[in-house]
């Protein structure tokens, strides 16, 4: 092992109980090294586990496989020298700044003065001075995760652990943070020797880290590494910056194409196969959202993904959902970082309400297996009225019972925009009884 | 995967919800009959059936019972629909009738169930019905308080876009009434109307056997079985009545209280994103029911039909503001039409109702009474306060602990929450029989073994609310403080107390309220012939309705109010203040 590893995973992977059936994996063989000096960022979806990685990390919960070491040493518990950065801050409401603060160095039973000290120390670290007797409530959000981080500072630790700091926090507010970060972590003033940041955000990680590992779903899993050999103070607007940005954004999106037989439906880029595929939570009217800002200048027919996202103030938690969803729908191709429009996307695209329902009930009834599924389902009954549990049923089992609530659901509301079959809440049951 | 559906006809257009709906409809209907049976017989029937020990009374009994709760609920939710609605309309009313309502659930109820009696009796002389009406009476005064307060807070809070949009659309007042201020009250009203509920099994076995001085009544019912099990000291019977009553309890919660929270989930302006919906099967069945849903439509056609029928907004109300301010009277100052005179006609005759009622009591109470005995009262008053503030300190100490444990760990939460719950709802004054058998048994002393059980019933409050304030607590807290390493009384101190103080504090005064209330009770006890006394105001004021003295009785309750709005006044509400403002988690 490398003698300044601060931090050593090896074949790490956690799996939570579920009531019924098999266990749910969510993190898979991972393995990561933080040395000193580096920040390195984790970077992918939600429901990725890199969350939980790092919640294995600061021993808030324990790996059911493989092994965490701090130091050399198993980590088993919360260790001394590894504090965390919250996403919701989670600052203690009843506590002032300065009692929230000092927390840690009480916990750690260490004297009155010095407490004092320490928590004076890292309240003007951080740029809190002035705000000492202050209530959380009393504080923006910026001042609030301020007071986060010398919350963490504080208790002078060797890896500091940040999950999402900044996606709270409005644009502004966040990039300020940001930069105060790096100054004062380039200017070497914080105690701090090594840094693991959790994000999704593509360009927060270019910006902020040596190196981002790119993690991948179902279950939760390192995709590939990526180094920044960038010097900082780092500029967006650099083409070595943007060029970066650009690959990890194909990156995150070519994984998706690389099953051998081609299937009649897209379907390969969800877990599952079939009518057992696990469809995303997105709406028909995001779905016909981005259609549309694709059809449109200056993107017409064929979008660079890292452009568009910064052009509608999408995520990628956002966007690649929807992204996807129209490949799957044929509506769009995803190649190499771009989202290009299909024949049919594009004719959605400039169609009227009414036409544009007659193309996407097409495409739905042709791409997505479950939709022609209930409808079929629904024909061939002579009362054309079927259960949602019967849906349900089959679909637990290929899936656990919140996917199959999720998948029917998101089936549901595309075919009711469709209008290939209605459905009603009340007495759970498909019909083909459109009210108009 | 198709699988051939040969009865899908049948399946899919008479649903097995409908048989079910058909059964539930008829038990309904026999219940009705069962329970109304007698009610306008002359009050000697009530002598030539004496009640029976027999254990196949019990249904019957049980039955009588609960449609005392009902008639009781309904008169509650009448008249939170006309007082809540009356004070949140008009600023003017608001003034008066909001502390009156604060002072008058204030007020012992149990103290006051022996001079209803007495006017109810006048009323409809000789017959049951006037002792039914006591009874109801006693119960509806123990649950309408709540109900009309969390009514009126509901209707001071709508948004103003949500008022905005009823105007716009110019809802009749009665319109908007059922469209927008009931559903929107909806889901603070039937958690209250639980909470209700919960108190009001507490009186109404303790309001069915009456002795005023040398008249006594036992209406048909649970409770008065449980008086007669009592006086014929019979342990078994009274198994049998803790049995049906858990039995009614358990039924009244699935078959009323669940469907109505799933149902009023549909209300809830905000839905916390990803939060499982609440189910209920009866629910289900009444919605997939096509017989049920014929019969609702009806209900709806009927309610439209209302609203058709009733003079447009518009009409009047433009009346009404031309009248009063002339033309071009702007829209916005339209809303505040209602009449002045009409309101302080009102007021008057409530303010004087309230005149001679304070001059009655003055004049029993305070004219008779002399120094000694003010003193004596007093002195009772601060013995049982002393209870009470002992009992809601040890309970606090046992249940804050225990809660905060459970509400940390979502699945023992899961199992407790409703257990506690079913706890609340039970009504303690039916194990009391068990304590003083212990008591008279063992010759412990009465004025130390007798107060358990003021908070037998209410202890379950705190108990409650503090696990569901510790579930509450986000995760990230308490990840921060793991990864802080914060342990041990630190944490207790600064992390789990805090995060629970508003909880805490919103079920000790809901027990506290509940304990002086069953001091009533709870403080001169019986088994058979045998007394068990312990020294306090409760006991004065049972003594007294016992001995049918109304100048003792009206002493001591006014006594007791004055003590109880006193505490609220000065202790809890500047507490629940200050931990709403602390401790809040936003």
């Amino acid at each position: 092992m490398n003698p300044a590893a601060l931090l050593q995973v090896s074949e790490v992977s956690k799996s939570f109980p579920k009531p019924d059936g098999p266990e749910l994996l969510v993190l898979q063989g991972v393995n990561l090294q933080l040395v000193e000096g580096q920040i390195v960022g984790l970077l992918g979806r939600s429901g990725s586990g890199k969350s939980t990685l790092l919640r294995l990390i600061a021993g808030l919960a324990d790996p059911s496989g493989g092994e965490l070491q701090y130091l050399g040493q198993p980590v088993h518990g919360p260790a001394p020298g590894i504090s965390m950065v919250f996403q919701s801050f989670a600052l203690f409401p009843w506590l002032t700044v300065f009692e929230n603060v000092a927390l840690g160095l009480e916990a750690q039973r260490l004297p009155r003065a010095e407490i004092r000290t320490r928590t004076l120390a890292a309240i003007d670290l951080i740029g809190l001075d002035g705000f000492e007797s202050a209530y959380p409530r009393e504080l923006s959000g910026g001042m609030r995760q301020r007071v986060g981080f010398a919350r963490a500072l504080v208790v002078h630790p060797n890896i500091l652990l940040m999950d999402e700091p900044f996606s709270a926090l409005d644009v502004l507010t966040a990039e300020t943070l940001r930069t105060d970060f790096l100054d004062l972590w380039s200017e070497g003033r914080m105690p701090i020797k090594g840094v693991i940041l959790v994000t999704h955000n593509i360009e927060e990680a270019v910006l902020m880290c040596d190196r981002i590992l790119v993690f991948g779903s179902n279950p939760g899993r390192v995709l590939s590494e990526i180094a920044v050999p960038l010097p900082q103070p780092r500029n967006r607007l650099d083409p070595a910056f943007r060029e970066l940005v650009e690959r990890i954004y194909v990156e995150m999106t070519a994984r998706t194409s690389v099953p051998s037989g081609t299937t009649s439906a897209r379907t390969e880029l969800f877990p599952g196969q079939g009518i057992g595929t696990i469809l995303p939570r997105v709406s028909s009217n995001e779905l016909a959202g981005l259609l549309e800002a694709v059809a449109a200048a200056p993107f017409s027919g064929k979008a660079d993904l890292p452009q568009i996202a910064s052009d509608l103030q999408m995520e990628i938690d956002e966007l690649f959902p929807v992204a996807e969803t129209l490949q799957m729908l044929r509506f769009a191709e995803l190649e190499g970082g771009d989202l290009k429009l299909t024949e049919a996307g594009l004719a959605f695209a400039n169609a009227a309400p009414d036409e544009r329902k007659r193309i996407f009930a097409r495409q739905l009834l042709t791409y997505a297996p479950l939709a022609a599924h209930v409808r079929r389902v629904l024909d061939e009954r002579t009362s054309h009225v079927a259960r949602r549990s019967r849906f349900i049923d089959e679909l637990e089992d290929f899936m656990s019972e919140d996917s199959a609530e999720q998948t029917l659901g998101v089936v549901v509301s595309w075919g009711r925009y469709a209008e290939i079959f209605a459905y009603e809440d009340e007495s759970e049951r498909f019909t083909l009884e459109n009210p108009a | 995967m198709n699988r051939p559906q040969s009865f899908g006809f049948i399946r899919d257009y008479v649903t097995r919800w409908d048989a079910l709906a058909l059964l539930v409809v008829l038990c309904l209907l026999a219940f009705l009959a069962e329970a109304n049976r007698g009610l306008f017989a002359p009050l000697s029937q009530l002598d030539a059936v004496p009640l029976s020990l027999d254990p196949w009374h019990l249904p019957q009994y049980a039955a009588r019972t609960t449609l005392r709760m009902f008639a009781a609920l309904g008169l509650s939710l009448l008249f939170t629909f006309s007082y809540a609605t009356w004070a949140a309309k008009s600023e003017r009313a608001g003034k008066l009738l909001i502390p009156m309502l604060d002072i008058l659930q204030s007020v012992p109820i149990l103290g006051f169930i022996s001079i209803t009696y007495v006017f109810f009796m006048s009323l409809v002389p000789g017959r049951v019905l006037g002792a039914e009406f006591a009874a109801i009476f006693a119960i509806f005064t123990s649950q309408a308080w709540n109900m009309a307060f969390s009514f009126y807070q509901s209707l001071r809070t709508i948004p103003t876009e949500l008022s905005e949009a009823a105007q716009s659309f110019r809802l009749t007042p009665w319109m908007r009434f059922w469209q927008l201020e009931v559903p929107f009250g909806m889901p603070a009203l039937i958690w209250n109307m639980m909470m209700s509920m919960s108190g009001g099994w507490f009186f109404v076995v303790a309001s069915e056997a009456i002795s005023v001085g040398d008249t006594h009544v036992a209406l048909p019912g649970v409770g008065s079985y449980i008086a007669l099990a009592i006086a014929e000291r019979n342990l078994h019977a009274i198994g049998w009545a803790i049995a049906t009553m858990a039995l009614v309890i358990l039924a009244y919660d699935q078959l009323v209280f669940r469907p109505l929270i799933a149902w009023v989930d549909r209300f809830r302006v905000e839905q916390e994103p990803g939060e499982e919906p609440p189910e209920s099967w009866v629910l289900t069945m009444l919605r997939r029911s096509r017989l049920i849903s014929a019969l609702t439509a009806l209900f709806y056609a009927l309610v439209r039909w209302t609203s058709w029928t009733l003079p447009r907004a518009s009409a009047s109300a433009d009346a009404g503001a031309g009248a009063g301010a002339g033309a071009g009277t702007p829209v916005r100052v339209r809303r505040r039409r209602d009449s002045p005179w009409r309101d302080r006609l009102l007021l008057t005759l409530l303010l004087g109702a309230v005149a001679y009622i304070v001059f009655r009591v003055a004049h029993t109470a305070v004219v008779q009474t002399t120094g000694p005995e003010l003193r004596d009262v007093v002195l009772l008053a601060l013995l049982t306060m002393a209870r009470v503030a002992v009992l809601i300190a040890l309970a606090s100490l046992l249940w804050v602990p225990v809660g905060v444990w459970i509400g940390l760990r979502p699945r023992a939460a899961q199992v407790a929450q409703p257990i506690a719950q079913f706890l609340a709802a039970f009504p303690a004054n039916l194990l009391f029989p068990m304590a003083v058998y212990a008591i008279v048994s063992w010759r412990l002393n009465p004025d130390v073994w007798l107060s358990p059980l003021m908070i037998l019933g209410t202890q379950w409050y705190i108990l409650f609310n503090v696990i569901a304030g510790a579930a509450a607590m986000p995760a990230e807290l308490r990840h921060a403080a793991r990864n802080l390493r914060v342990g041990g009384w630190l944490w207790w101190r600064r992390v789990a107390l805090p995060a629970v103080m508003p909880y805490y504090v919103t079920g000790a005064i809901t027990a506290s309220g509940g304990s002086w209330n069953a001091a009533i009770v709870a403080e001169l006890a019986s088994w058979g012939g045998t007394q068990v006394r312990a020294h306090g105001l409760g006991s004065y004021i049972a003594e007294a309705t016992a001995a049918g003295d109304y100048h003792r009785i009206v002493l001591g309750i006014a006594t007791m109010s004055v003590f109880v709005v006193a505490i609220n006044r000065l202790f809890w509400r500047p507490l629940y203040y200050y931990a709403e403002r602390r401790f809040r988690l936003t």
